[in-house]
């Protein structure tokens, strides 16, 4: 084990898949020297070079494009994006063309390229520097979306993804960048995909979240505690696959639930889960299933525009004591 | 060229100067939210076209916006006041820097996503001559958003439908950190014009009577139906990216060059030695200016925060 930061846990596992498969690059703007927008990519372009950490022109929708066509002919090429919100400009090469190849080629080749997308609200970045898209993406067959809060996870989830045949859209919270953990050294430490984490037991209510949302729960099920009501907390890590059985078995057996997301909960991840629980348990609920993400509006950029529209620890707890 | 427009135009240019030196101090000192980029040195770009501009006519601008708002005549007040987060600001607390915009003035917003004003520039020039209202559009971009499909897509469908619209780029030779010949194989942008079938200048971006020049026979061409201009203006910027970013990627002899063409230090002198005014006019607007800026930071501090539920309002038209 090591100690390390979020950003630092990213940065030893594209390594460690770099060290270990030469088929794997990275792709993306100021990646070499300067380490990209968040020092994820610090200090790989001495070790690698700049064919294998490459600077990219301001391009998203042809740099990512250029990740798809590498990925098809036999490359693992690991994209970052500065911020996820620009997404947009590459979604046609990862919605009409990464997520569809395989299937609509019948199977004859595949798509092995991972999008790093950091995301997320928080320090008045304003609404074209704190969406995250991930409800968007998970909505597409053929795409796996991955979002993960701990720097352990971080690491275990980025090195499947890059072993993963298939695109994966990796969320990477921006708010979670400077969080330091416990990382296992193993250089082999996967995280499969589809394996929620119980990252808190409790038995009165299941809060399903995700991303740096976890933070937030974590902080209100200490709250929470002193006032009676004991909290499980599940990380999805991945949102699809998604690990339909960790959130069932949590819910038959604590009754109550909230979907917690920070973003918009319109044809969210939230909406999806909430939905299955009601498929699935429905007989086992004592209350009706709750969502709590953001209102619908853009992130704003005044702090006291954003303190309110972001979810928080108190906006948490008071979500969960009004099911009681 | 009108003397009284070249006073002007020292005036903008300080007033950004002093302006963008002020947010420095005070995004370093945490008084302002969010982050920062810095127009200091670029400054002859945005008041030497905007000056060749009507108030009706549009622009749209960048991350490295607040020059561009204010040689189009933004109210410093309610810029700084927005910078801040306040009610009173531009846009309500909603935008800050990357987000502002005031239509009354033509300012259809500085921009956050790199490339996204290019288009939009387009489509406003489109609507004038739709309108055939006699306006014009510009839109202002950094030579890494050169590299955009927007560029380049918005710049084939002006040129084909001889859209009232002038493309200046600022090249600084930088996009963050990355030296953007080292992501590109041409060494001027202005060359991309041909193209498109349009023409293509290069201009000294320090030098705002050369800017004025260049830009004022764009604005009569376009106006005239003629279609758009690429003017690809050259210039460099003091600071780093961003406020705070580190400045390692800067190159420290090559500043010290462009430096030696700072239009605040240049242009005074240049308006001295030819008698349009002397030391203590210059001296004069550089007090007015600095207190103005003063009064700006006084105003913006005084503001009230928004309405916290204000938040949810301006998301739909009515
Ligand atoms: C679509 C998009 N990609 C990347 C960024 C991150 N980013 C912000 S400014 C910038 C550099 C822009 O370079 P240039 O256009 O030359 O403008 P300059 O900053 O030099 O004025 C980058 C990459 C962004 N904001 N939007
Ligand atoms: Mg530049």
């Amino acid at each position: 084990m090591s100690r390390m930061s979020y950003s630092k846990a990213l940065g030893t596992a594209i390594a460690e898949e770099m060290r270990r498969d030469e088929n794997v690059l990275c792709i993306g703007l100021d990646l070499a020297y300067y380490g990209g927008a968040f020092g994820v990519t610090r200090g790989l372009a001495e070790e690698f070079g700049t064919d294998r950490i490459m600077n990219m022109p301001i391009s998203e929708a042809g740099y990512t494009g250029l990740a798809v066509g590498a990925a098809a002919t036999g490359l693992r090429p690991v994209v970052e994006l500065q911020f996820g919100d620009w997404v947009t400009i590459a979604s046609d090469q990862l919605v009409n063309q990464a997520a569809n190849m395989r299937y609509m080629f019948g199977g004859t080749l595949s798509i092995p390229m991972v999008m790093r997308l950091p995301c997320g609200g928080g320090g008045s970045a304003g609404a074209q520097h704190s969406h995250m898209f991930e409800s968007w993406f998970s909505f597409v067959a053929g795409l796996k979306v991955a979002a993960p809060s701990t720097p352990a996870d971080a690491k275990g989830l980025l090195k499947t993804a890059i072993r993963d045949n298939n695109p994966v859209i990796f969320f990477e919270h921006r708010q979670c960048y400077q969080l330091q953990g416990e990382v296992p050294d193993d250089p082999e430490y996967l995280i499969p995909f589809g394996k929620a984490d119980i990252k808190r037991e409790g038995k009165d209510i299941t809060i399903v979240t995700y991303s740096y949302m976890v933070h937030m729960a974590l902080e209100a099920a200490k709250i929470l505690e002193k006032d009676g009501i004991s909290a499980e907390i599940i990380d999805l890590r991945t949102i699809k696959p998604l690990d339909t059985d960790t959130i069932i078995n949590s819910v038959k057996k604590t009754n109550r639930v909230l979907c917690l997301q920070e973003t918009w909960l319109t044809c969210s991840v939230a909406s999806e889960v909430a939905a299955i629980i009601s498929e699935q348990a429905f007989d086992y609920l004592d209350a009706p299933v709750k969502r709590f993400g953001s209102p619908d509006c853009p992130v704003p950029f005044a702090p006291v525009l954003e303190n309110y529209v972001l979810p928080n620890t108190d906006k948490i707890v008071r979500a969960v004591k009004e099911m009681f | 060229m009108d003397l009284k427009l070249r006073i002007k135009m020292f005036r903008d240019m300080y007033t950004i100067r002093v302006f963008e030196e002020k947010v420095r101090v005070l995004a370093m000192q945490n008084k302002l939210p969010g982050f920062f980029h810095l127009y200091v040195g670029e400054e002859a770009i945005a008041v030497g076209v905007c000056s060749a501009l009507n108030k009706d006519d549009y622009i749209t601008s960048t991350h490295r916006g607040h020059g561009h708002l204010i040689a189009k005549g933004g109210d410093i007040n309610k810029a700084m006041a927005e910078l801040y987060g306040k009610a009173t600001g531009y846009n309500k607390g909603k935008g800050g820097s990357m987000h502002i915009a005031a239509p009354e003035l033509g300012i259809l917003g500085t921009n956050g996503i790199v490339g996204g004003g290019i288009p939009i520039a387009t489509g406003a020039a489109l609507s004038a001559k739709y309108k055939k209202d006699g306006r014009v559009a510009v839109a202002f971009f950094g030579d890494g958003a050169s590299n955009q499909g927007t560029f380049h897509e918005a710049i084939n469908i002006g040129a084909a439908f001889n859209l009232p619209v002038i493309y200046v780029c600022e090249n600084n030779l930088y996009g963050v950190s990355t030296r953007q010949t080292t992501v590109r194989k041409v060494e001027d942008i202005a060359v991309r014009a041909q193209a498109y079938g349009i023409p293509g200048v290069i201009v000294d971006g320090t030098d705002p009577d050369e800017v004025y020049k260049v830009a004022k026979e764009a604005v009569d061409r376009a106006r005239r139906g003629e279609g758009p201009t690429l003017i690809e203006c050259k210039t460099y910027k003091h600071h780093t990216h961003f406020v705070g970013d580190t400045d390692s990627y800067m190159n420290k002899e090559e500043l010290e060059a462009w430096k030696k063409k700072d239009p605040i230090a240049v242009y005074p002198k240049r308006l001295i030695e030819e008698g349009i005014i002397d030391e203590d006019g210059i001296n004069q607007i550089k007090k007015e200016v600095e207190e103005a800026i003063e009064k700006a930071i006084e105003f913006s501090e005084n503001s009230p925060d928004p309405r916290p539920e204000s938040a949810l309002e301006d998301v739909y038209a009515d």
